[in-house]
Parts: C-alpha cells; structure tokens; sequence
C-alpha cells in the first residue's frame, strides 16, 4: 500500500493506496497540512478484482467504515474517490461534534453558516468569500462543538463541480488546483486548496452569528425561515443527529436558538456576496 | 511488517498487552477492531487502562456509537413486541438485543444491526402476517430466493420496516432446515424465560440476576406479552452453531467473544453440566466444544478441565478468525475461500448445493 496521512481540523486520516498516483496527488495538494502520527481513521483504495489493478482500473472506496453499494470509480478519479472515503469515515464515524452537511466563514470571530442541497452553491460560496475578507472554515461539513457550541473548522480541499469550477478560476487564478476529473457520477470536478490563512489557522473555530440557506440560479430573493422549520432542515443536513442522542439535541437546539437564518435566492456569485455581506451588517 | 487480528485478540484478552504500542500500532489496532465490528467491545474493555488522549477520543466515539445502536436496538425489538401483541406465542430474542435487554457482559459496547427473533415455525404464517400489518415489507422480491427461503431456511426471508428502514430476520430455528444437524427448536423455545419487563418505551436493560436467573415476582408469570430469551446453555449452543456450523465464520472474532462473555458469566459447576447435555440435545456437541476450546484459547475463558484439549483442525479456526491486516483488509485468501465453500457444505447436500448454485449462476 502507498500510503498518505493528513490532519484535517479535529481529524487524522491514514490513507492507503494500491497505486501510486492518487497518493501523489493527495500529497501534492494537502502538502500545506500537518502529518500526524496518530489517526483517527484508515480508508483504503483499493482494485475491486485483482484484475482491476492493471487492466482499467477500478477503484473500490474502503476504510473503517463503508458503504456496502458505493459504486467504484476508474482509477483518473482515485482523488475524488480518497475525498469520498474521506467524508464518509466522517459522515459514519464521527461523534465527537454534531455534523452538519454545511460550508462555513468566518470574520472577527464569528461564523457564517451555510446549508442546502447539492447544487444550491454553498461550497462555491464558502470558497469566493475566503477570499473576499473571510476565512474560509470548510465547504462539505461543519463542526458544532457540543460543549462551547462553536463551530470547529474543517477546511479540507474545495470540491468545485460543473459551472463553478471557471468561475473559480477566474476568481482567484492563481489558487491551487488539482486535476480536471471530468465526468465523475456528479459531473465535471476540481479540487482546490483552500487559502493559506484557512490552513494554518484551522485549529481555531469562532461562535456560529448567522444561518444561510442558499439556493443558486433563482431572482435575488431573502426570506425568513422560522426556527422550527430551521431545526427540521438541519436535522436532514446532520450525518449524526440521531446516532448522538441527547448530545445532538441539545447542541442542536442551542444552535438554533442563537444563530438567525434566512433563505436566501441568487444568480450570480456577485449577488450572493452582495445579499451576505448586507444580512450580516444587519443581523449578526 | 503488518501483523494479523491476534493484536486485537491479545488487547480483548487481555488490556494491558497495549500499553507498549507505539502510534502505529494504535492504528493498526482500531483499523481491525472495526473492521471486526469490537471497536465497541475493545473501548469497554479498554476503560480501565489509560490510553494516549488521541486514542481515548477514538474510544469515546465507539461508546457513543454502541450506546446509540443498543438505544435503536431495544426500540426496534419493542415495536416488533407491539407488533406481535395480539400472537399467543412466545417471542424470543436472539444474539446482540437479547444480550443487552438481559445486560448481559456479551452486549457491553456489541455492534448490534438486525433485530433477530425466534418463534414456533406452526405460528410463521400468523407472525409474518402481523409484521407486513405494522409496515415491515420484503427484502428479496425474488420468487427463487423467496421459495428458497421459506422451503430450506431456518428463518423467513429478511422483511425491512418501510418507516424506519430496519431489518427482521424471523427465525424459526437456528440451522438451515438443510443442514446435517438439527436443533431442537422446541426445546429451545420451551426453555426460553420472559424478560422481567413489560417492555415498552423507556424500560431499559435489566441485570442478569434479574433477567435469566431469577424472574422478579410480576401479575403475568407466564410471561405473557413480553419478550423472551433463550436459556444460558441454550444462547451458548445458539452462538456456537451460528459460529462453527453455519456460515463462513465472517465476523468470527465477535462472536467468539459473545461466547467467551457468556461462558464467563454463566460459568457454574451445573452449567456446564448442564451445556453438555443440552448441546447433545441439540446435535451441537461439536461445534460447542470448539467454541468452548478456542474462547479459552483465543480469549482466555476460564473453563472446566474436561473441556480443555485441543483438536487438530482448531490451528485452521484460528488462521481463519485472525485472517485480517494491519489496514483492517482480510487476509489469507485460501483459507478464506475453504471456509467460504464449507459453509455451503455445511447448509446443504451436496446435489441441493450444485442446482441452488446453478440457478443462482444463471440468474447472473
């Protein structure tokens, strides 16, 4: 097994590899993050048959915890599939904060949050804002520590897809990208590293001041959600909600209790920054 | 240089054989603790050792994890008593819930997926249709694996809650209906002793001294309308033959530890006799005494002399049950694959075995 390990905020992970290049990849573009000792999870990549090893290719997501159907991808994709693994030990194993399928930034301290379906632009958004003056925290989860509430950075590599994956590098051309991994199960994909400040500060989290749900290619709109239906979504957003029990109630209440949240609706990357910076001056 | 599951072995036998491990070995460790389903089992038996806080981190994760599937487990098993409230019949539980609605040691930290019920094969019929009734549905829409089961099977085939997306396997014995050995399912059920609970919302756990021993005093002492579980000696003969006289010893490691965790706790002058006799009983004195061998081999299970001793196919068990690496992959794929066809020697003739797999081939 090739092998590479990464300190991702709170988690460590080992990953193994029967073949050479995703492991160069990963290391190539996590080359900024610490290497632990330690790890809290293994995820493995691995040839489905031994034939698939050499003859295209194909690569089974493994680890600690799996899905008994996730699907296998030929070996151009093997980065995409060690990101894959990688939320999954999460989405699966971690139970040490309450999960939130959410991207996040944060600005004197304190945190933008923002959740929604795939496709709604959460990720892109957390991305164009890291360097719009915010510190970019993560665009796949968000961290709610159960005892202070606080939101704990994860800022692991920026998963753009599709349409964003040019904006982005219009935006910010001179970012790190990976590869191009074109026509993966969810379309066109590029991995980004986030910015500098994200990495070396992502041991320190900040108090959660505003909910964002986003909904990307909709007429410029803002619109309250009552903390109730707040609650239901995210809900729906967390990967541990219930594997947490009481813990999970709590922090989730909490959360609701003190963070406002709005919909939000928009066409262009411009807008949204636009619609955030103004909710934030007035509600956070 | 990786090593094999035997350091998942020495660290549940025995918690002190971690203190010297480096990182490495940390991760090594956890990797097939999961890969087993024991990390729950491992951070129980791990509570009194002090372990690098990176790794008691890890540990917590299993408790919470456990706490939550033995939280979902014991609600599955109360809707399925609710389910079945208007059935006469005895309802018994089986394996990991009926560990831990007994609190017994075996249910401490179990990973725990299906529920697993026994009940009189003349009631299937009344019991399925109870089930479909209160929104469990088929699994295998299969006619062949549907006809399969119900002709050859020891249990209905697999019904999923279209609600809550959890599994039931009803059983009605703990073999193959195919297999050479034939439990004595009766028996089993007969022998079986209500849970001192009514169940329902909120009744947790109960003690051992309470729950199989000696039945507090309560208005129902036939137990009606509760939840069963098997008797000790029958639990052990129920795990042995799931173990070594079914299947191809996947998950072998936890299991072995079931075994150990009720030997342990029932272990009696009169138990033992008593298992004797009643793994005769049940056509299972092989695969018992094996499992009584290689608990007290593999797990250091306090066990009576005559019980002890070693039988030369146990070396290939133990290859087998400790066939796993320090990435948490399986290994030694031969002796795999020899168990892997055992076990369809094991479930059926050999004539049955060649049309099953023929039609299973075709279907593709």
């Amino acid at each position: 097994m090739h092998e590479f390990r990464v300190q991702v905020g709170p988690a460590a992970f080992r990953i193994g590899s029967a073949w050479r290049a995703p492991i160069d990849q990963l290391a190539h573009l996590y080359r900024d993050y610490p290497q632990p000792d330690f790890t809290d999870f293994t995820v493995r990549l691995e040839p489905t048959t031994w034939l698939r090893r050499w003859l295209r290719p194909s690569v089974a997501i493994g680890g600690d915890y799996m899905l008994p159907d996730a699907a296998p991808l030929p070996l151009a994709q093997g980065l995409l599939a060690a990101e894959m693994a990688m939320n999954l030990q999460m989405a699966l194993g971690w139970r040490r904060h309450l999960l939130l399928h959410a991207s996040a930034v944060e600005r004197d301290g304190r945190v933008l949050v923002m959740t929604g379906q795939s496709g709604s632009g959460k990720s892109t958004l957390s991305a164009l804002l890291g360097s719009e003056g915010w510190r970019f925290l993560g665009d796949e989860f968000v961290l709610l520590d159960p005892v202070t509430g606080n939101v704990v950075p994860f800022p692991r590599l920026i998963s753009l897809k599709n349409e964003a994956i040019a904006a982005m590098q219009s935006a910010q051309p001179d970012a790190r990208f990976g590869p191009l991994l074109a026509g993966t199960p969810k379309g066109d994909i590029r991995h980004v590293v986030p910015p500098a400040d994200a990495i070396a500060q992502m041991g320190q989290g900040g108090a959660p001041a505003l909910l964002l749900f986003p909904r990307y290619g909709y007429p410029g709109a803002v619109r309250e959600v009552a903390p109730g239906e707040t609650f239901m979504r995210l809900t729906q957003a967390s990967t541990n909600y219930v594997a947490l029990g009481e813990a999970g109630f709590i922090t989730l209440t909490r959360f609701v209790k003190s963070v406002p949240s709005r919909a939000i609706d928009y066409q262009s990357g411009d807008e949204a920054i636009a619609l955030v910076e103004k909710l934030w001056e007035r509600l956070a | 240089m990786s090593r094999d599951a035997m350091l998942l072995v020495d660290a549940l036998r025995d918690p002190a054989t971690t203190r010297g491990l480096d990182a490495q070995g940390w991760t090594e460790l956890l990797s097939m603790a999961r890969a087993e389903q024991l990390v729950g089992t491992l951070a129980e038996r791990l509570k009194i050792e002090s372990v690098p806080p990176k790794v008691a981190e890890i540990l917590a994760e299993a408790r919470i994890n456990a706490d939550y599937q033995h939280r979902s487990a014991l609600w599955e098993a109360d809707c399925a008593r609710r389910a079945l409230a208007g059935y006469g019949g005895k309802v018994v539980l089986l394996k990991g819930t009926a560990y831990v609605a007994s609190g017994l040691k075996a249910g401490e930290g179990r990973s725990i997926g299906d529920l697993d019920i026994l009940v009189a094969r003349d009631d299937l019929s009344q019991v399925e249709e109870a089930l479909l009734a209160a929104g469990w549905e088929w699994v295998k829409p299969d006619p062949y694996d549907d006809a399969y089961y119900r002709d050859h099977m020891h249990e209905l085939p697999p019904l999923i809650h279209k609600e809550r997306d959890r599994m039931i396997d009803v059983h009605h014995t703990i073999l193959p209906l195919t297999a050479r050995r034939r439990p004595d399912a009766v028996a089993m059920l007969g022998r079986s002793k209500p849970l001192p609970f009514r169940g329902g919302v909120g009744a947790g756990p109960v003690s051992v001294a309470q729950g199989l021993t000696s039945p507090t005093p309560d208005p129902s002492p036939e137990g009606e309308g509760r939840l069963h579980t098997l008797a000790p000696t029958d639990m052990v003969c129920h795990s042995a033959a799931h173990l070594f006289a079914d299947g191809d010893l996947a998950g072998g490691l936890r299991n072995l530890w079931d075994i150990h965790c009720l030997l342990g706790e029932f272990s009696s002058a009169e138990f033992w006799v008593q298992l004797r006799s009643r793994a005769s009983l049940h056509q299972l004195s092989e695969p018992v005494e094996r499992a009584v061998r290689l608990a007290h081999q593999l797990y250091g299970t306090q066990i009576p002399q005559e019980w002890a001793g070693w039988d030369r196919q146990d070396k290939w068990y133990v290859a087998r049950l400790t066939a796993r690496d320090g990435w948490g992959r399986p290994t030694r794929q031969f002796i795999r694959l020899i168990f892997y066809i055992r076990s369809h020697w094991l479930r059926m003739p050999l004539l049955m075995l060649a049309r099953h797999l023929w039609v299973k081939w075709r279907k593709g």
